[in-house]
This record gives structure tokens, sequence and C-alpha cells, in this order.
């Protein structure tokens, strides 16, 4: 198996999330790997990936953040180096960077992965279906094969050594290089939209009252995250419609879930159940939320709530 | 203008889904509705036409014979067209075949702006924008939450991990569009009304001139191995809280790496 | 005792509100030549007849324009808000396709094998011969949503146009005529406010128009009152909740239960029972129904419902089984003395469950709205193709005579008191069903009366104390049970219920109670006994009881509700 596996780079630092499905490659074992990262400065970044073989090309082609140009580098690549396997970790760019690349070699692409592992010498993907009610094995019936990772599926280690980077050039397609970046808008808003929050914390009933948000406004802001509601709370005048989890709302997967007050009713269940760890606060021993949470804490939230955010901007400075 | 607006039907929400065991394929005897996101792409399409006074919105489709019910409702809510390449040999067709398939029906359409819908509620055909233009030959641009298009020019404003690109492609282009981007309207009555005499057109993959080994099973390049159920969350640990629930929280998170 | 009834506490709602005149210009009206209002088996049974007529005259159709036959659904899709049990007896679809379709063409689980009565105490059963009025032998098991979904399919392709997502709002009349309906609007948010997708209803002209509404139908009760069409009785309903389960292990045989959950004692005025019927090797359906005259402000068809099912004849059933489906809606109970004086007035023709045609002692309604909608579309035809104007008094009276001359009729003269009686208890009302029925109706005979549904007082006993603690797995909270209906309806859409807001602690209980989605919730008290009612309007599932209890539903945006696919 060799294996090339796709770093995003942004604003010269490699991506975590493609460093750890880089890693997950190198930990499969049984051949090659070795990672390519493309674009401004794609040398001294593709420096960053530690003991591993890098292809980098700079070519100003490749400058903007754009899928096309990445797609011809990719397939000039698998056409010299023979690569039968190659690996996105899952992003705007990738994903179109990857089915641009399965259209190009007519290969397969599985995406949405959570998992990869070699059994009985084949690799073998694991993708969840039907809202991560179902676990899919998925495979290739051929090759190249390519997967897309969900992102935050496997952690970056923390990179040792240099890596060997291997320049290589690139012909493009008279198509792939007429769509242009013009202009970039970096958000600079109060912070992140509840759909792209790595965390949320969100807030029901069992707040008490409007002003009850307030614990939760607070607690995301030290964490970093977004604000979240139920309905019963936004129907109630409490927050915006805009921040509305569940069914008729907006459907989450944040890293961090903290649910304050919610009861966990499945039409709040199916728009945040892809969470990656949840945490409920509810005063409620038999709330349904306790069921599905990771963690679940029978108590009163107005006294919990204030202190964990202390304790949380104490331990992030 | 012409603009082909990609879409497809999807179990309803609401629907109890399941895959079937035997074919491990989602199984979608039951209801359908048209993916929430293509509804705005449609929408946009309207919107561009209207704003132009001239164009026409073919609505494209690949899928069984009753998907057509879903383009009705693109009809309804004023696309002037639909194709629905409603062929046997096509089901089970993975990225691959997918986007062969419809990349020929696009081509026998030639629009100049093909939109699609970001993200299907199904999963399946979430990044096929991309494998389409690739086989199209033509920009593309994803993720976008604002387009506008001018003297031949599609301008979109797309939404990244890092904020927003403003992304320039000269026509004929391929645009993936995101809920963000407009309100989709509501179907009039007398537009529900007209849609059933709009044409609306079952082609083959014959008369596309898809091999047949290209598309379906045959044409496709993933497999489903196996059906399993989710891996459990793990343990889930609930406490109560006895004064120190705050500082168990932190622990807890710190141990996940969450903090 | 409480002495509270809520019709003491009537809702801030007009008949006439209902009723309007067209509004829009000519050249923005819709025109259409029979306009029907609902896509269940009536509407669609009186749909499909008429595209059969005017296939066969021409020169009738093409006299209707472009639109010969139009059917509005406030469901997402035809099917979406259909709900029975449902043992359906066939005469009136063969009726409806002969020589065109057979039984064995239409979606059915086919005919019912063997069936089993029983009367129920928590824990025992006793099985007994069912009554002449319950053997189903030569009926047929069906998923009415999924009739009606296959029925509109019929009309459509007998040239109907069917416009589903649409809500009929307002009976238009004209000079004493009813002219069509004018249609919701689409897009208002919580406060009645236009938002940027805002879609205006449009008025649908029609030169007749049936309202197919089903129980409790908007439009048919403002009908009823604008042309002064009452019963000898006032209209009664009962609430029903049903499940459909995937379940490992073949039911063989329809089953009906009496007796508990409910009370026997007279004062209780609990009225009901249970059914579950084989969908096929794989699925079964089962439900719970209750007269909504009961008193108790405790009482929940819902949880009666999750009560049942630990019957151990019901768990039994259920065992390694999983619950696909859920909905409830409510069952016109009053019968042939509560049915309108006249189902027909100028320009309008009333088919179905809406204008009170089912059987209850039988437990059948859909095959009277097949063919109440069959007699209404040959009276539509027949005025249409005489060419005299729909409108005329009169002119479409030839479906009251054919009514009373048809079976329905006649079967339900019968039955006419059998509902009554068991106001009088299980038992005594039982002993006088059986002379109802040796006698054919004519013993005793006179005609019992009834007080609707609202006029009951309410009495307190304690009676949540024994419904079930949720599971996940055998029962269920209301919310799942919402979420497993499909109804998802955008949350910032304005209320469509209408109640009082302010009401005694009982009456606000009773209804949170009652409900089966979890509409209403008890707000805030206000010293002087009184309480403030709390709605969350997207949960409703459209099933009536609020309007049978004191309060009036009306359509919410067209597509909102539940989106049953095999209930």
């Amino acid at each position: 198996m060799t294996t090339l596996v796709f770093l995003e780079h942004h604003d010269g630092e490699l991506q975590k999330g493609s460093l750890g499905v880089l890693a997950k490659a190198v930990s499969l074992g049984g051949g090659d790997v070795a990672g390519v990262v493309l674009g401004r400065g794609a040398a001294e970044a593709a420096a960053q990936a530690g003991d591993v073989k890098v292809y980098a090309c700079d070519d100003p082609a490749l400058a903007a953040p754009l899928p096309q140009p990445r797609v011809d580098a990719l397939a000039a690549l698998v056409g010299q180096t023979g690569a039968d396997t190659v690996l996105f970790a899952a992003s705007v760019l990738a994903a179109d960077v990857a089915a641009g690349l399965a259209a190009r070699l007519d290969a397969g692409l599985n995406w949405d992965v959570t998992d990869l592992a070699v059994e009985d010498g084949e690799l073998v993907a694991k993708r969840p279906a039907l809202g991560d009610t179902v676990l899919v094995d998925v495979g290739w019936t051929g090759a190249p094969r390519l997967a897309l990772v969900r992102s935050g599926t496997f952690d970056a280690p923390e990179a040792s050594g240099t890596a060997d980077v291997e320049p290589f050039t690139v012909q493009f397609e008279d198509f792939s290089t007429l769509a242009e970046l013009v202009g970039h808008d970096q958000e600079a808003s109060a912070g992140p939209s509840i759909e792209e929050a790595d965390v949320i914390v969100a807030g029901g009933r069992g707040l008490g009252a409007p002003e009850g948000f307030k614990l939760c406004e607070e607690l995301a802001q030290a964490l970093g995250g977004a604000v979240g509601a139920t309905r019963a709370v936004v129907d109630a005048g409490w927050y915006p419609y805009a921040t509305q989890v569940g069914q008729t709302g907006k459907s989450v997967s944040p890293k961090l879930y903290i649910a304050c007050g919610i009861s966990g009713a499945i039409q709040h269940k199916v728009g945040m159940q892809g969470s990656g760890t949840i945490v409920a606060i509810n005063k409620d021993p038999n709330a349904p939320i306790f069921d599905f949470a990771d963690l679940g804490v029978v108590g009163d939230l107005h006294q919990i709530v204030p202190k964990l955010t202390e304790l949380v901007r104490a331990r992030r400075g | 203008m012409k603009i082909a607006v990609c879409v497809k039907q999807v179990p309803d929400a609401t629907a109890h889904k399941r895959i079937d065991p035997a074919t491990r394929r989602l199984d979608r005897s039951g209801e359908g509705t048209l993916n929430a996101t293509d509804v705005n792409a449609v929408e946009e399409a309207l919107r561009l036409k209207e704003a132009r006074g001239d164009g026409e919105v073919v609505v494209v489709s690949l899928g069984p014979p009753k998907a057509m019910e879903s383009l009705r409702k693109a009809l309804a809510m004023g696309a002037d067209r639909a194709v629905l390449v409603a062929d046997e040999g096509a089901a089970g067709s993975d990225l691959v075949a997918t986007s062969y398939a419809l990349a020929k029906a696009l081509e026998r359409e030639g629009a100049d702006l093909v939109l699609f819908g970001q993200q299907s509620s199904d999963s399946d055909g979430a990044v096929l924008w991309a494998a389409v233009a690739d086989r199209l030959r033509r920009p593309v641009v994803s993720q976008v939450a604002q387009l506008t298009v001018e003297d031949g020019r599609v301008t979109g404003k797309r939404q990244t991990e890092f904020g927003y690109d403003l992304i320039v492609a000269p026509l004929p282009a391929v645009i993936a569009v995101s809920d963000a981007i407009n309100e989709p309207r509501y179907p009039s009555l007398k537009g529900i009304m007209g849609a059933k005499k709009k044409p609306a057109d079952e082609v083959s993959l014959d008369e596309l001139g898809v091999e047949p080994g290209r598309v379906g099973e045959a044409g496709s390049r993933t497999t489903v191995l196996a059906l399993g159920p989710p891996p459990s969350r793990g343990d889930t640990v609930k406490l109560e809280d006895d004064g120190t629930a705050a500082e168990k929280i932190v622990d807890f998170l710190a141990e996940r790496r969450l903090l | 005792m409480t002495g509270i009834r809520p019709a003491d506490f009537p809702p801030p709602f007009a008949a006439g509100e209902v009723i309007a005149r067209p509004t829009d210009p000519p050249d923005e009206r819709i025109d259409v030549g029979v306009l029907i209002v609902g896509a269940g088996p009536g509407g669609l049974a009186c749909a499909i007849r008429l595209g059969q007529l005017l296939e066969e005259h021409p020169h009738v159709a093409e006299r209707l324009g472009d639109v010969p036959v139009a059917v509005l659904d406030k469901g997402k899709q035809p099917g979406s808000h259909l709900l029975s049990g449902a043992v359906v007896n066939p005469r009136a679809l063969r009726t409806l396709f002969r020589d065109r379709l057979h039984m064995e063409d239409l979606p059915t689980f086919g005919p019912v094998e063997g069936e089993a009565v029983y009367v129920l105490s928590r824990t025992k059963k006793l099985r007994i011969p069912p009554p002449p009025t319950m053997r189903n032998h030569g009926n047929w098991i069906v998923s009415l949503s999924q009739l009606g979904r296959f029925l509109a399919e019929q009309a459509e392709e007998a040239g109907v146009a069917l416009l589903p997502e649409t809500a009929a709002e307002q009976l238009l009349v004209d000079h004493g005529r009813v002219v069509g309906v004018r249609t919701g609007d689409k897009g208002r948010g919580r406060d009645g406010e236009q938002l940027p997708n805002f879609e205006p209803g449009s008025d649908i002209a029609a030169r007749v128009t049936v309202l197919a509404e089903g129980t409790a139908g908007h439009l048919t009760t403002a009908a009823i009152d604008r042309f002064g069409l009452h019963g000898v009785n006032p209209q009664v309903w009962a609430l029903g909740v049903k499940e459909v389960w995937r379940v490992p292990k073949p039911l063989h045989r329809i089953v009906h239960t009496m007796g508990w959950p409910l009370r026997k004692r007279r004062k209780f005025r609990e009225f009901g029972g249970s059914f579950v019927y084989p969908m096929g090797p794989e699925l079964l359906s089962l439900g719970f129904v209750v007269g909504l005259e009961y008193r108790d402000v405790e009482l929940s068809a819902h949880d009666l419902l999750q009560e049942f099912k630990l019957h151990p004849l019901i768990a039994g059933m259920l065992a390694g089984g999983e619950r696909v489906a859920w909905g409830a809606k409510t069952i016109t109970e009053g019968g042939f003395l509560s049915l309108p004086r006249s189902l027909s007035a100028p320009g309008l023709l009333l088919v179905g469950e809406g204008a009170g045609l089912v059987n209850v002692p039988r437990l059948k309604g859909v095959h009277f709205a097949i063919e109440s909608g069959r007699l209404a579309a040959e009276a539509a035809f027949r005025a249409l193709q005489r060419g005299e104007h729909p409108g005329r008094l009169g002119a479409l009276s030839s479906y009251d005579e054919s009514l009373a001359a048809s079976y329905l009729w006649k079967d339900l003269r019968e039955v006419r008191n059998m509902r009554q009686v068991f106001d009088k208890g299980f038992v005594g009302g039982g002993v006088r069903a059986s002379m109802m029925t040796v006698t054919k109706g004519n013993l005793p005979p006179k005609d019992y009366g009834t007080e609707p549904n609202a006029a009951t007082e309410l009495i307190r006993t304690g009676r949540a104390a024994s419904y079930p603690q949720a599971d996940g797995k055998l029962t269920f909270d209301k919310l799942s049970s919402v979420f497993a209906s499909g109804n998802r309806t955008r949350d910032d859409q304005p209320n469509h219920i209408r109640i009082r807001r302010r009401v005694p602690r009982e009456l606000a209980e009773m209804w949170t109670w009652m409900c089966p989605a979890q509409v209403y919730e008890v707000g805030v008290a206000d010293g002087d006994g009184t309480v403030e009612v709390k709605l969350t309007p997207s949960n409703c599932v459209q099933c009536g009881a609020i309007t049978a209890k004191g309060g009036r539903l009306t359509p919410p945006e067209g597509g909102s509700g539940p989106e049953y696919t095999n209930t």
C-alpha cells in the first residue's frame, strides 16, 4: 500500500486534522506513507509534518485555497508515485479536492469516515449513517482508494523529526485555473456560529428565566464556543430562534456540547446527538438526557455553571 | 441564460429510515422529499432568472421514477422543465458512477450554470458537485452563501473554516450553494397547478449514451461490506453534585483534552 | 366534582370568521369546476368518480374549464393526515372501482383471517364472542394513510388536480351560495407578520364545493352553522391514539378489547376500547379509543395506550418489537341523530366523516366516506350535466335523496341510539345495545339525546397515578410520540389553536392531559383560581380533540402537522 495524505495548511500552519490522518495512515503500516503539501510556502509548511516524506509544490496556480488545481497536482502525483491510497481530513477545500480527484481517476471515494483499518490486507473504512445510528463498513473495489475522514477523528501527535521534503511540478488542466480568489474576509464576529462552533453551551427551561442564559454565555465565552437553546425556551422568547438546536432548528455536531437545564427530549436529541462529548447538568435525575450524556451531573446549574466558568477561565489563563 | 439545478429526492426526514439488510442500501421505499438544500439551489436559480428577466431553469435528477414527485415541487416553485434519469441500471451507483451519469445528462443540457445544493440530508452525494465539475471540465465553487452573475462571470462568496472567500469564475461553471444563501419561496397554488403541465422527461441511460458498465454497482468503485451498530458512546458517567461537580466536569474535560 | 364544564369557557372564535366573500380580483382567482376539500377516502372517492364521469362525458368536462376537479389537502402529501385502524368494509371500494380494479389491486394487508374480542382487567382477559356489530368477516385490513396515497394516484390518473400543503381556511359564500374556498396564507411569523417568503392565500372559485374534511372539519362546522344544518343531537367525538409496531412474531387475527384500563362505573363516562390489527407479517397496528364525554381531568388517551400495552396479552404481542409510527385523531361518534339535517346546501356538498357518516358500533367509517363521496360526485355531475347552476337552491339535493336511499342510511339508523346508551355505563349500555341489535334498531323506539362533549362536568380522581413512566421501549412519553408522528412543523408560525388563555386550573389540566401531543401546559396561577394556558402549537397533530372539549382547532399553515405514512 502506498498512501498519500493531503496535508492542508492555512497561514503556513499544517492543519491538525490532516496530521491526525497522516498519523493514522502511518499506524496502519504495511507500506509507504507520504504527505502532500500544496500552495504558497508549501516546503516550509511541509517541514512541520514530522519524520515522513512529504511532496511539496508551490506553483503559483496553487496559491489560493481552490480545489481544482489541487486535483491536478494530486492526480499527477498519484501517476508519478503509483500511490494506491489517498487520504484527506474533511474540510470545505479537501472535500472538493477529494471528489474532483475521484472523478479524475475514476477512483472510489468513501467519505465521512470515522475509522480506518486494514483487515485481511484490505483497507476498510467505517462510516456512520442514518444520523449515526448505524455504522457501515465500506471498502473499495479497486485502486486508487480515496477516503475523506470526518474532522476531528484522529488526534495529531506532536511532530518529531524533520520531514523529507520532495518538490514536484504539475501541469494544470485548462479549466482548473479558471476560478480565481479575489477576496477573503476573516470572520471577525464575537464568536463562532453554532453550526461551526467546536463547543456549544446550550440552555433549556432549567435555566429558570431568560436571564439564565447569561450563565451559558459566560461559559461559552470561556470555552471559545457558541450558545444554543432548546425549542421550549426559544418558544418562550428567552433566546433567538437562530440558536435553536433540534428537529426544527439546527443540527450541530461540536466536539463538546454542554447541556444546561435541558431534559433531552427526542426533538432536541436529534439535533445534537452527533456531538463528540455531551455533558449534561440538570436537577431532574430522571431527565432523558442522562441516558445519552457522556457525563451527567444531577444538580443545580445555577451553582455549578458559574463555578465551572471560573475554573475554565483559570485553566485557560 | 440556462441554469441546470441538480436535485435529489431523499427519504423524508420524518420517515422511519432503515438500511435494507439485503442490499445494504438505504431503503428508499418510503416517502421521498426534495433534499432541503436543493430547494435553496432551485430558489437561487429562479432568482437569477427573475433578476435577468429571461432564461430557463431545468432541474436534473438521477433516481427512481417516483423521484419525479419531488421534481414537481421544483416545477411548482417555478422551474421550467425537469429531467429525471430514471434507470434501474443506475441503482446503487456511488460517487464515481453517479457523477458520470449526471455529467452525461448535464452535457446534453449544455447549461451556462449548474447549481447544486450543498450537503444531501441522506449524505449520499455530499460531494457530488466537484466530481461533476471535473467531468464537465468546468470551474467549481462550493459552499456558496451569496451568488452574483454578471458579464459571463459568476461570483460566489464561499464560506469556509477560515472565513469567507470571494471567488470569481467564468461561465459555464458549477456552483454548490449552502442553505444560508436564501429563504426558499413557497410554491404558489397557481405554480402547483401549472407544474403538472410543464415538461418533465424521464430519460434512460441509453439515451444519454451511458455505458451500463459505468453506472450502478458495476460502475462503482466503493462497496458496502457490512452494517453494524454504532460504537457505544462509552460508559455514561452520572453523578450527584456534592459541591465539587464543577471541578469534576473540568477534570473530565481535561482528560478528554477538551479544554 | 369540580363544577367546571369546558363549555362554559368558549374559545375566542366565531363561526362567521370562517365564512367570507371572494376578495381576489377575477384575474387572480383560481377557477375550478368541482373543488374538493380533503384528500381522504371521501374526497378522493368523489374526485375519482367525477374523473370517471367526466371521462365518459367530455362535453361536460369542457364546460368546467382547465381544471375540472381539484382536491385540496392541508397535509404535506396525500395520506399525511390520514389515520385509522383500519379494517375496511370493501363494499364501497368495489362499487367505486367496478370493472376497473379489484380489492387485490389495492394496497391492503389482506382480508381479516380471524378475530377475537376480550374484556380486560388489569392482568386478566376474558374472551367473549364478538358482538354482531363487531364481526369482520369479509373485511380488509388497510393502512388508511397508504390507501389514501393510492386513491390520490388514482385520482391524478383520472385527471384530478391534487393540491397538497394547502389549508382551506375560509368558505366563500356569495348571495347565499357557496362559491369556493380561500386558502391559508403561508410564511407568516409568530405574530402574524409577513416573513420574507410570505405567500398569500388564494380564492379558489368553484361551481361545486365538496367538503370532505374528516373529523372536526374546520369549514364543515362553519357551513353547518351558516346554513342551519344542525341535526337532532349535537355532534360528539372520541379520541383515538395509535401506534404501528414492527414485531418479530406475526399476528393472525384482529383483536378488540373492552374494559381496562377504562373504568366501568357510570359516573366516569369512560366509553371506549382498543384494537390490534396485523399489517402483514411484520407490522401491527394498535390503538386505544376513548369517548370525549369523559370527565376525569387526568384522563389521557396517550397514557391509556401506554398503560394498555403493559397488559400481558398486549405486551406479549409486542415483545421484541419496535415502535415505528404513532398518531392520534378524533373519531366522529354522534351517529345518525347527529347528522346534519341536510348534507347539501347551495353550491355545497358534505361528505364522509366530517358530515358524521360513521357507524360507531361497527367501528366503520371508511366505506361510508367512499360511498358518500361517490354519491356526492354523481349529484354534482347531474347538476353540471343539466347545465344548471349548482348554486341554485335544491340543485344538489339529489345527493340527500340518494344518501337516504342508500345502505348508509339504513345501517346508521339501526344503530342510532347505540352510542348514547353507553352513557348508562358499560353493563346497562351493553344490555340495551343487544336489544337494538336484535330488533334492528326498532327497540327501544325512541331517539336518545346526547350532550356535547364539552358539557360534561369535570371530576378529579387521581387517575394519572397509574400511568406508566415511559421506558422508551414499550412505553413512550408524548414528545417522543409526536416525533414518531413525523411532525416537524415550523415553530415560528402563528398559533392555530383557539382557546381561552386564562381558565380554571382543572380545565387547563384537563387539556394538558387530554392532548396526546403535549400542546398545552399549565402556566402561572394568578391567585383567583385561574391559570394561564401555555401553548406549543407546533407539536399539534391536528387530532381535533380540542374542538370537542372547549376550544377550536383551525388549520395551521398548509403542510404542517404530522406526516403519517403507514397509520
